[in-house]
């Protein structure tokens, strides 16, 4: 089981939760687990293809992983996942 | 060489002078330091105060935009007094009261392709204050073909995140985010909303992060994304790497000139069409009340629930625009239908998401319930 972390823009997708817990044995297989447990979700992070979207990031630790082995990067019980989002703000737009 | 910091100055950067870190010598090259702050909002209000106080010789200030009241929740450099003004001239009586011996230079206007280079090439240091994706890339951009860096920060609602993308010497902004995400999938902070005191957090760590380049000292962010969440109160830190694919930093960069970042966002820089869905697909505020008095029309409110509490429509259904694409069914396609959010922008994209799904009678209330409120029922609040 490891925790994967939350940001605020995607928490609308995930019951308003945090942090989530997934289970797999890398990365892709983690995904799985938390797209079949919120579903919404899934259009955020994968396109129509079913690959990670670009402007996605995720991270293992303190690192990317498109500088380990992408999706296939093995994630070992109880190491911590971040979802990391591009967001814009700053002020204004309707 | 350095400037020389008079009498009157020596008393008042005191405080800095006693930090040996910073002492008389650093003082000086702040005097001698200038910044470019790209957006006097949220951010670049905070992040303008605590440079001008801190004695930076030269502040230059980017905003096309006029003070409005909703600004003065966060945009603290404003005041009530100001509303109504350029932002940037509010901002620059506001500084030069705060520190009359630095040099304000305002530019009222957007940033665009044809003015980034010229406005940035005289400042050592650009800070991106900004709201959108447009000018977030075209900041980075220049900053990477000037060889300056750039203080990022960008907030949502409790979350911020902080950066130095600095790509002589680390990552730049598109190392971590090659393209932007379609229209539509990621909220402003005008839908989303925004903690006021969040770009006060950001700004001024972002400030911080400036005033260490600007010095010479400590470690900067470079290489290094700080993520910040409010509620949790909680920083994280994870490391960023320069990707040997970027186009405009990597190796084989292809994207040497600045571009139509507009076309690349696939959306606007700011809203010079706002809350429109485009030709044919719009109802007016005057033209649906005309409307309403003689035809029955279904009206599809798309802001969240607690949105309803501000302002409402009577008989109107709610079904947050998240939620919509799971909905439809709660929907008849042969309705006459006139869809609403509080601006025009998340009802518009839910024409899109309607016309695919086979809605073919669907109208965009050009500027959402404010519009409304402004022109047909004038009891109900503008937010």
């Amino acid at each position: 089981m490891t925790i994967l972390r939350i940001p605020t823009p995607l928490r609308p997708y995930t019951n308003g939760k945090n942090e989530v817990n997934v289970s797999g044995a890398n990365i892709s297989e983690a995904l799985n687990d938390l797209t079949n447990q919120f579903p919404n979700i899934k259009p955020h992070l994968f396109n129509e293809g079913g690959e990670l979207r670009p402007f996605v990031n995720i991270f293992i630790g303190e690192n990317n992983i498109k500088d380990l082995q992408g999706v296939d990067t093995p994630v070992k019980d109880g190491e911590r996942l971040m979802l990391i989002p591009s967001i814009a703000g700053g002020m204004h737009v309707a | 060489m350095l400037p020389e910091l008079s009498r009157d100055e020596i008393l008042r950067y005191s405080r800095h002078l006693l930090i040996p870190e910073v002492g008389l010598e650093g003082q000086r090259k702040l005097k001698n330091s200038s910044v470019l702050i790209i957006g006097t909002g949220g951010l670049g209000s905070p992040v303008a105060l605590y440079l001008a106080a801190a004695g930076v010789g030269r502040l230059g200030l980017v905003d096309y935009d006029v003070v409005d009241s909703s600004n003065l929740q966060r945009q603290v450099i404003h005041g009530t007094s100001t509303i109504g003004k350029l932002k940037v001239e509010s901002a620059k009586a506001k500084l030069l009261d705060l520190n009359p011996d630095i040099q304000v230079d305002v530019f009222n206007e957007s940033l665009t392709s044809e003015n980034a280079l010229r406005i940035a090439r005289d400042f050592d240091l650009i800070l991106d204050g900004t709201d959108n994706f447009p000018t977030r890339y075209l900041t980075n951009d220049v900053a990477v073909f000037l060889g300056k860096p750039n203080v990022y920060a960008s907030i949502y609602r409790f979350d911020g995140q902080v950066s130095v993308f600095y790509a002589k010497e680390g990552p730049c902004y598109r190392c971590l985010f090659p393209e932007p995400p379609p229209p539509g999938l990621v909220p402003s902070c005008a839908e989303g909303g925004v903690l006021g005191v969040l770009p006060g957090t950001i700004g001024t760590l972002q400030a911080t992060e400036a005033l260490k380049i600007l010095l010479g000292i400590g470690e900067p962010l470079i290489g290094k994304l700080l993520l910040y969440n409010a509620l949790d109160m909680s920083f994280d830190f994870v490391k960023l790497k320069k990707n040997p694919n970027c186009r405009v930093c990597g190796p084989n960069a292809d994207i040497k000139e600045l571009i139509d970042y507009e076309e690349f966002c696939g959306v606007p820089s700011h809203d010079h069409d706002e809350g429109s869905a485009g030709a044919g697909l719009d109802i007016t505020a005057p033209e649906l009340a005309e409307r309403m008095k003689t035809n029955h029309l279904k009206l599809l409110d798309v802001r969240e629930p607690h949105e309803l509490e501000i302002s409402a429509l009577q008989n109107a259904v709610n079904i947050p625009l998240g939620e919509l694409a799971g909905r439809l069914s709660e929907l008849d396609s042969a309705d006459e239908m006139v869809v609403f959010c509080k601006g025009g922008s998340r009802s518009a994209r839910a024409l899109e998401l309607l016309a695919s799904a086979g809605f073919k009678k669907a109208k965009n209330l050009k500027g959402g319930i404010n519009a409304w409120a402004r022109e047909v029922d004038k009891d109900l609040p503008v937010y």
